[in-house]
């Protein structure tokens, strides 16, 4: 199955992807190839088969509702990029 | 014997009798890495100095008679385990400065034994390869040809053991990650039933097919290491409440009673020009293999796994959802790299991802969003999900008549450096044989059982029914112990 650049620029947006101009009709091609590939699963027959999300049955496992410690805040925002007070800071979101 | 060459249960003797201390044993290995991480590029992150420090404390431990089979044993991680206070990256630009605040489970558990840490190894981006090319730390190159790949993606892990600078490693295996390169590199490699090991801690690529499991000289450290890692752990909710056998239990060398089922399909893997087929040298070394199972008193009948040919398609859909979804977590804002150039919110979203990102995780996210997205979910996420359930159902099938079930582990040895990159769909095809493991949650594992005219390892692989690594195990053993090919080592001058 063919997938054309505008795809590929609407998919990449939703994925909060920038392609640079000629990575994408390279990508186009590729992921173009892929689903071709992909589109053999058309041959088989799936009436009434249901979808697997997962290969081992489980059923809901309960615990005691126990009061723990987390992991403190600055070690779990030790990390951030930027951070003020606690706080994770990002560019700004709303003009003005 | 040096003792970098020790496999983990030889040098537990070892040290336990306090003929070698692991300072030594550590001091061994470490120097082994500083002779040919030049050449083999195995580790992103060498713990030098750590290492010691565990080492001094294992010996402490060892004198007052406190250890474990793994108490002072030096073993290299593959770098998407997290560890405290250790980067942690993927091998990824987004996430190179990335210090864990905690342990994996798995690390936890290796803690507790006493084994020490010399190093996080080498892998393909968030584990998406089958080569480690797609690292964006460094290239691995197979100790056994160093113009060849390791395999992929735990291909520094592979080529760490393989080349003797650890006695042992962890692995992660999405679709064939812990098993090809073992094969590619001539080490053994387990990949354990879906929920058997607890994956808190793993850096997430698809969580419906991820499990972490040991790459090891030999049979026996493999279930040594799962002795350790295998069990219920109440911070993975997908983890499951099951009791682990003591796995030595299985390394028996008899096969008496044992039937190996064959998959029909597995020698019609079709001959076109993306896949080549199975390379004669590679079938003739499973023939061979065999021959021996069945003089070992094992018998064989043929099976049929008639959806084989679609796990390519399933796995090409599932792995890249999962991963489109795992990776928006990647935002630039709680932790990882930041793109500085965006004036706006959503700019930084899309730079920080974009320069983040190497290739073909951009690729197998935007191919993941697409099988999502609405209008094409039902073509492509549920169609892959329904076949999904058609391919457990013939391995359902199938296990009716066998025990163990016997293949290729790739359909070549160790191809070269740069041969397939430019072709993602060629890469992918490469892993027909193991996909199916992952797809269906069963246990797997690669044990050597060959080597082409040209010196290149060649893997045996072995699938069993959930929770039966014992009897993988006990296969496995039973052919390592009638051959020698585990024996054999790379010549890498040091």
């Amino acid at each position: 199955m063919k997938i054309t650049k505008e795809e590929v620029i609407h998919v990449a947006d939703l994925a909060r992807l920038d392609m640079g101009e000629e990575a994408i009709d390279g990508f186009a091609d590729q992921i173009g190839n892929i689903l071709t590939y992909v589109d053999t699963l058309k041959q088989v027959d799936t009436t009434d088969v249901d979808a697997t999300t997962h290969a081992i049955s489980l059923s809901n496992v309960f615990r005691e509702d126990e009061e723990k410690t987390p992991i403190a805040r600055d070690a779990a925002q030790a990390n951030a990029p930027e951070k003020e007070d606690g706080l994770f800071l990002v560019p700004k979101v709303i003009d003005g | 014997m040096m003792l970098h060459e020790l496999s983990i249960h030889r040098a537990h003797v070892l040290l336990r009798q306090k003929e070698i201390s692991s300072r030594e044993l550590t001091r061994a290995l470490l120097d082994r890495v500083g002779a040919l991480e030049d050449r083999v590029g195995a580790f992103i992150t060498l713990l030098e100095e750590q290492a010691m420090e565990q080492a001094e404390d294992a010996d402490h431990s060892i004198s007052k008679g406190k250890l474990t089979p793994l108490t002072g044993i030096p073993l290299a991680i593959k770098d998407l385990i997290c560890t405290k206070g250790i980067r942690t990256t993927c091998a990824s630009k987004i996430l190179e400065n990335f210090i864990p605040p905690y342990d994996a489970t798995v690390m936890e558990r290796l803690n507790s034994a006493g084994a020490i840490l010399i190093g996080k190894a080498n892998m393909d981006e968030f584990a998406m390869g089958s080569s480690t090319e797609n690292s964006r730390m460094k290239i691995t190159c197979n100790p056994w040809d160093l113009t060849r790949i390791p395999g992929g993606s735990s291909g520094g892990p592979a080529a760490a053991v393989a080349a003797d600078m650890c006695l042992g490693a962890l692995g992660s295996d999405t679709g064939g990650s812990i098993r090809q390169p073992a094969s590619h590199c001539g080490v053994v490699g387990m990949k354990p039933t879906y929920g058997r090991v607890s994956r808190f801690g793993l850096v997430a690529f698809a969580s419906s097919l991820d499990q972490i499991g040991p790459l090891t000289k030999d049979v026996t450290d493999s279930a040594l290491l799962m002795n350790v890692i295998a069990g219920f752990d109440p911070a993975d909710s997908t983890s499951v409440p099951e009791d682990v056998p003591d796995y030595t239990r299985y390394l028996t060398p008899d096969l008496e009673g044992l039937t190996i089922g064959v998959p029909r399909e597995y020698s019609e893997v079709p001959s076109d020009n993306a896949t080549q087929g199975v390379d004669p040298e590679v079938a003739g070394a499973v023939e061979k293999a065999l021959e021996k199972l069945e003089a070992l008193g094992a018998r064989r009948v043929e099976i049929s796994l008639p959806h084989t040919e679609y796990a390519v398609a399933v796995y090409y859909v599932i792995a890249p959802s999962e991963a489109s979804s795992n990776l928006a977590r990647y935002d630039g804002v709680k932790y990882g790299f930041r793109s500085r150039e965006a004036d706006d919110l959503m700019e930084m979203y899309r730079d920080t991802r974009s320069s983040g990102f190497g290739p073909e995780v951009q690729r197998r996210i935007i191919l993941g969003t697409y099988s999502l997205s609405s209008g094409y979910y039902d073509a492509y996420y549920k169609k892959a999900s329904q076949v999904r359930t058609m391919i457990i159902d013939d391995f359902n099938q199938a296990f009716k008549t066998c025990d163990v079930i016997v293949s290729p582990v790739a359909p070549t040895p160790a191809f070269r450096i740069g041969e397939k990159t430019d072709d993602p769909l060629r890469m992918y095809l490469s892993d027909i044989f193991t996909l199916s493991a992952n797809l269906a949650g069963i246990p797997a594992m690669s044990v050597p059982c060959g080597f082409s005219s040209t010196g290149l390892p060649i893997g045996l692989q072995l699938m069993g029914k959930h929770f039966d690594e014992g009897l993988l195990f006990r296969a496995a053993y039973g052919f390592e112990q009638a051959t020698d090919f585990h024996k054999r080592k790379p010549e890498l001058a040091a």
